[in-house]
């Protein structure tokens, strides 16, 4: 994972409510067994629609995504997650997201930030016109207009994040904790650790 | 000393801690890891690259579900068909590579036991009361209605627990849903669900694990609560609960992954365990009066979105929040629908009786129950039916339910996820409706242009047989 700072630029202003996984990117193009490529089907059933802003020359490549309420409802599919990033979507600023989504987004160093609707209607309205910037060590975001909000998170996707670090690695470090549980559960609860197949 | 007293979830959470961080994150062990075609091919080829292995390929277990076709799998003389999507075959492949590569029990497309993950596990015995079980797919909160802590993850999150049988974790908020009272005649668990996400909305759920309570679960069968667990989802719970019982217990003894014998007297001793403590408190609490629950259609294209059977699509105007209504505009314009529409005069054109929610027997036998003796109307162009397992289809051959619905004018097929997300071949039209016995009613979710209305299985039916949704309960 690429270590995130700060993101600046235009910010896509979408702003609909309960946004899921499957308008982010369609089943259909989950038929893939690599990570890239998907961004030409990100929103597509939003795509054609007029005053849609994707296809809006002014925020091709924009590195940011305002939402609405429960942004990434809906399905596990990772996929939402690469395709955001595939679009050049590095933060997606929302009133509250799904706890799957959530999750995705930060293993693929997506910041997914939440703030009051009342912040997330102000970014809609300047994001029309003007860019806006994400700082993860100050956790603000900030426009050109002294706009200056906080976000809240967890402190050790924080870490993550700024550091770029890989989780399975870090796990993999605690493989003696983990050795030691499977023991304990095997003379515990044998039935839960093993797993046999009997004869019907 | 008596220690306080806890919920099932916590006491799951509790059994299950490898460590606790500084940072208040846990190290959490999963005791069941469900694969399927989908979100594990780049978890395998993370896994490749960095050189790591699977820490614990025997609690794995891959199913293929979403891709396969629904037509026949192998010819007359049993010789494999091909699958004439070319990237749904690659999938397919990638995983039939993977799993013996990687030293995973995997049941292939054309084996007897194949089905959707989420009905295959608690089948097979596999997923258990008490146990971690997470898979790279939202409706493993299903297991829940079995006893298990049981959750959808991406598929950074299939590569942990490929790479490390471990999930780095916060503990989540706890929820009660208390439902008072029975159900009424022709009210099914999956009325029951689609009330609840009607009542807590999509997002309600949202950082907590829900706990189903109430004499009418202890009154449902496993298959039931199967059903309401997995759509925990929709109410933006990642997982679902149901305390196990003599029912729960009833249902597992024998089956082929279960323990037995000695084994069996200490899993059961254990699992006796788990229901919440008489005292303990949840972080949030909903209670339902089951007597307002009715035969429950969605009219529009979040799980939320749901009416009685009896009721009229509502007027945007009516809801409070200026985002709902402006969504309720937008979710009208795609299914065609007018603000005070009878739901019972929507005609639809096409059926699905399917999906980890609702393809087990007793969806079956329910669905069937409606349908024996009549014939689906002249304006349902396509009506299927697809079992949730090879099992759920043998066991329902075996009780004479494909010739019901094949007398019917309904398709019998192949297990599999079929048209409840359209990744194979079945696919609602554009424009056209679909009643529906899956889980998710988003647009485009059973096709581009698909029109969904979230049904039971009984509803479904009762849709196929006069060409429009109606009232189950007229029928009888």
């Amino acid at each position: 994972m690429e270590p995130v700072s700060t993101i600046e630029g235009r910010a896509i202003p979408l702003g609909t409510k309960n946004v899921d996984t499957d308008v982010i990117i369609p089943a259909h193009w989950l038929k893939t067994v690599t990570r890239e490529g998907l961004g030409k089907g990100a929103f597509e059933s939003l795509r054609g629609q007029p005053g849609n802003p994707f296809d809006d020359p002014d925020f091709a490549g924009a590195p940011i995504l305002i939402a609405g309420d429960n942004f990434g409802c809906g399905s596990s599919r990772e996929h939402a997650a690469w395709a955001l990033l595939d679009l050049g979507i590095r933060a997606v600023i929302a009133p509250s997201f799904s706890d799957i989504f959530a999750g995705n987004a930060f293993k693929n160093g997506i910041l997914a930030v939440s703030l009051p609707q009342e912040q997330v209607d102000r970014l809609l309205e300047v994001a029309r016109t003007d860019p806006v910037s994400l700082d993860l060590e100050n956790q603000t975001v900030t426009t050109p207009f002294q706009d200056r909000f906080t976000f809240e998170i967890d402190a050790f996707r924080k870490h993550c994040l700024l550091e770029g670090l890989d989780e399975v690695g870090l796990t993999l470090e605690r493989g003696d904790a983990i050795a030691a549980y499977e023991k304990r559960q095997a003379r515990d609860m044998p039935w839960l650790a093993e797993p046999r197949e009997n004869a019907a | 000393m008596a220690s306080a007293p806890r919920t099932m979830y916590e006491k799951i959470w509790d059994a299950h801690v490898v460590e606790t961080r500084d940072d208040g994150t846990s190290l959490v062990f999963i005791d069941r890891h469900l694969v399927h075609e989908v979100t594990s091919p780049q978890a395998f080829e993370s896994l490749r690259a960095s050189g790591r292995t699977v820490r614990r390929p025997d609690l794995t277990l891959a199913v293929p579900d979403h891709n396969v076709p629904t037509t026949a799998r192998v010819d007359a003389a049993g010789k494999r068909l091909p699958i004439a999507d070319p990237q749904s075959a690659a999938q397919l492949a990638a995983l039939e590579r993977n799993a013996p590569d990687f030293g995973i029990r995997h049941i292939g497309a054309t084996a007897p036991e194949q089905g959707i993950v989420h009905v295959v596990g608690p089948e097979q015995g596999f997923s258990l009361p008490g146990a971690t079980i997470v898979c790279g797919d939202s409706h493993t909160a299903a297991h829940g209605g079995i006893g298990a802590l049981a959750f959808g993850i991406g598929t950074s999150e299939v590569e942990h627990v490929l790479a490390t049988q471990t999930l780095l974790l916060r503990k989540s908020k706890t929820m009660e849903v208390r439902v008072e009272g029975a159900l009424g005649p022709g009210v099914t668990p999956k009325d029951l669900i689609l009330h609840v996400i009607g009542v807590i909305g999509t997002a309600g759920g949202t950082g907590h694990v829900i706990e189903y309570r109430g004499r009418v679960f202890e009154e449902m069968s496993v298959e039931g609560r199967l059903t309401v667990c997995n759509m925990s989802i929709e109410g933006g719970a990642r997982a679902g609960l149901i305390a196990p019982d003599e029912v729960t217990f009833a249902y597992l003894e024998g089956r082929p992954y279960a323990p037995r014998g000695a084994d069996w007297d200490r899993a059961l001793a254990w699992w006796r365990t788990l229901r919440t403590d008489e005292g303990a408190a949840f972080d949030k609490s909903v209670t339902i009066d089951a007597a307002d629950i009715e035969p429950t259609v969605t009219w529009g294209t979040s799980p939320e979105d749901v009416v009685p059977i009896g009721g009229r699509v509502p007027a945007p105007e009516s809801f409070a929040d200026p985002a709902k209504q402006e969504a309720a505009r937008k979710s009208l314009a795609y299914m065609g629908l007018e603000p005070g529409q009878r739901l019972a005069d929507v005609a639809i054109e096409n059926v699905f009786i399917g999906s980890c929610t609702n393809s087990r027997i007793e969806d079956l036998r329910a669905a069937a129950e409606v349908l024996r003796g009549r014939h689906k109307a002249p304006g349902v162009k396509w009506a299927i039916v697809v079992p949730g397992s090879g099992l759920v289809k043998r066991q329902a051959e075996a009780e004479g339910l494909d010739r019901v619905f094949t007398a019917a004018g309904l398709e019998w097929r192949e297990p599999g996820c079929s048209a409840c997300l359209a990744m194979n071949p079945d696919k609602v039209p554009a424009g056209e409706r679909c009643a529906s016995t899956s889980n998710r009613n988003f647009v485009g979710r059973q096709g581009p242009g698909a029109r969904t209305h979230l049904v039971s299985p009984a509803m479904a039916a009762a849709a196929a047989v006069t060409g429009r949704l109606a009232d189950v309960r007229e029928l009888a």
